[in-house]
């Protein structure tokens, strides 16, 4: 049986580690090369690197805390690749089929493509016939409208599309992305657990592997996700930041809920 | 004996990674010096020729991949080295399908044929309509018979898995590892010194690292026997 997977995600701002809420706050984690010996101790499934850097930011840089910014993702990329030996994937600033090129080359196994997508949706075309479908996953970020509809926002959450998230995914899905990854802007570090509406929503919708991520705050959210949601891949950032022993007890949650996880 | 020879039966396996420009080299590179092999990505044939063992990494699609390698001029060259030297080798993903006499990805295509077997697409209808291709993630194996690949029989490990297609064997005795997504299908293959993963095993932690020490380890011994 093909199980169904864990994944940390890890938010990077001007090279480093952040933890975010909604978006728009970004708090400082550490090194992100310092924190790979973490992460591969973790034996999660698979790890999701997400440069969310954006032109307009200032630098966080705070030389009390002895935290040395790395300014190319790149470099983060081939520290991560020579001691993690699972599925890595790279997003955020990916606006040409070079950019996907230099990630996969220095060990990145797929990436994920937002606002360059919705831009151009040609471009999921493009890169899935060049690096194969697997290796593109749609990053899509949702946030509910007044009128209460689910809405697909891209530039870093701020700017609204008109497309609703199961028009978009299935839109996406046809030209050619291998997976999808949904983040609800809404629910990204408050907690309060994934938009399962949502997440249940774009999983019918598609034949592609979604995975959910925004809102994790307990073990249990994992499971609804996957039980509720029909997610076929959980993610979160800050629960495995902030919370001892966090991958054993994810698992371990999982696996009570019948749910069929790597040992 | 050349000079070659004798370094190659004094250091630790020296492993050459078949750049034919698709695929996550790099990673295949990491993971095969972790477990404490010498390793040279390259398409060089005199590169090759020297080699203990041959990896044929693979992401991509079958025709780019024999396009590629008939670009670099290699398909000869890994015929001699592979069919008549017996230099071992390890296809991984679709370097293993690579291995399979034709390929149905976007066409019917010519592969390199070490191996009666050919590659399709999972089709899943009926009742089994809703399993998702790619086929992404992680499952389990199950090794069939002994080969480098087989760390312990029946005990099955999880391997990384991404792909759509999928090797359809001929000859039952080249399949050395099952995995079931839908229905039962072939992971793992080997036949004399010709071996082939459909999973990651750069990808999967502990257990791909063993395996790749048993494949290396096993190519060293031959290596030294020559000797």
């Amino acid at each position: 049986m093909l199980k169904k997977r864990l994944i940390p995600c890890l938010f990077l701002k001007n090279g480093f580690l952040v933890r975010s809420e909604k978006f728009e706050y970004h708090q400082l984690l550490g090194n992100a090369i310092h924190q790979v010996e973490r992460f591969n101790a973790w034996e999660v499934d698979e790890l999701i690197y997400i440069d969310i850097t954006s032109d307009d930011v200032y630098d966080i840089r705070r030389d009390d805390l002895k935290v040395k910014s790395e300014d190319n993702i790149l470099t983060i990329l081939e520290a991560v690749s020579k001691t993690c030996f699972m599925p890595l994937t790279f997003g955020g600033r990916i606006r040409s089929i070079q950019d996907i090129h230099d990630r996969v080359s220095r060990g990145a196994d797929k990436v994920t493509v937002n606002t360059q997508a919705i831009l151009d949706p040609g471009f999921i075309t493009e890169a899935s016939k060049i690096f194969g479908s697997q290796a593109i996953i749609v990053s899509i970020d949702v946030k509910s409208t007044k009128q209460e509809e689910y809405e697909v926002f891209y530039n870093h959450g701020k700017t609204a599309t008109g497309l609703h998230p199961v028009e978009w995914a299935r839109e996406a899905e046809k030209r050619g992305a291998g997976e999808i990854f949904l983040n609800s802007i809404d629910r990204d570090g408050s907690a309060e657990g994934y938009d399962i509406e949502l997440v249940r929503q774009v999983s019918d919708a598609v034949r592609i592997p979604v995975i959910a991520c925004g809102g994790v705050g307990q073990f249990k959210h994992f499971s609804q996700g996957i039980v509720d949601g029909n997610a076929d891949a959980v993610a979160a950032g800050n629960i495995f930041h902030f919370t001892e022993l966090s991958t054993k007890r994810a698992r371990k949650e999982l696996i009570k809920s019948g749910v069929d996880v790597r040992n | 004996m050349s000079d070659s020879d004798v370094n190659s039966c004094a250091s630790g396996p020296r492993v050459v990674i078949i750049d034919y420009k698709l695929g996550n080299v790099r990673s295949v590179a990491n993971a095969l010096e972790a477990v404490g092999a010498t390793v040279e990505i390259s398409s060089n044939p005199d590169t090759l020729k020297n080699a203990e063992a041959l990896i044929l990494p693979g992401v991509g699609a079958f025709e780019d991949g024999m396009n590629n390698l008939r670009t670099l001029g290699l398909v000869e060259l890994l015929n001699e080295l592979v069919l008549v030297q017996k230099k071992p080798i390890l296809g991984i993903c679709l370097g293993m399908q690579l291995m399979a006499k034709t390929g149905f990805e976007n066409g019917i295509h010519t592969g390199l044929g070490w191996l009666d077997a050919e590659v399709v697409r999972f089709d899943f209808t009926g009742e089994i309509s809703h399993l998702k291709v790619p086929h992404v993630g992680w499952n389990d194996v199950r090794f069939v018979k002994e080969s480098p690949l087989s760390g312990e029989l029946n005990a099955p490990h999880s391997y990384y898995f991404v792909h759509s297609y999928y090797m359809r064997c001929a000859d039952t005795t080249d399949v050395a590892g099952v995995c079931e997504y839908g229905h039962e299908f072939t992971v793992a293959l080997q036949r004399d010194n010709i071996c082939g993963v459909q999973f990651h095993p750069e990808k999967s932690q502990k257990h791909g690292l063993a395996l790749m020490k048993s494949f290396l380890t096993e190519a060293h011994q031959l290596v030294e026997a020559v000797c």
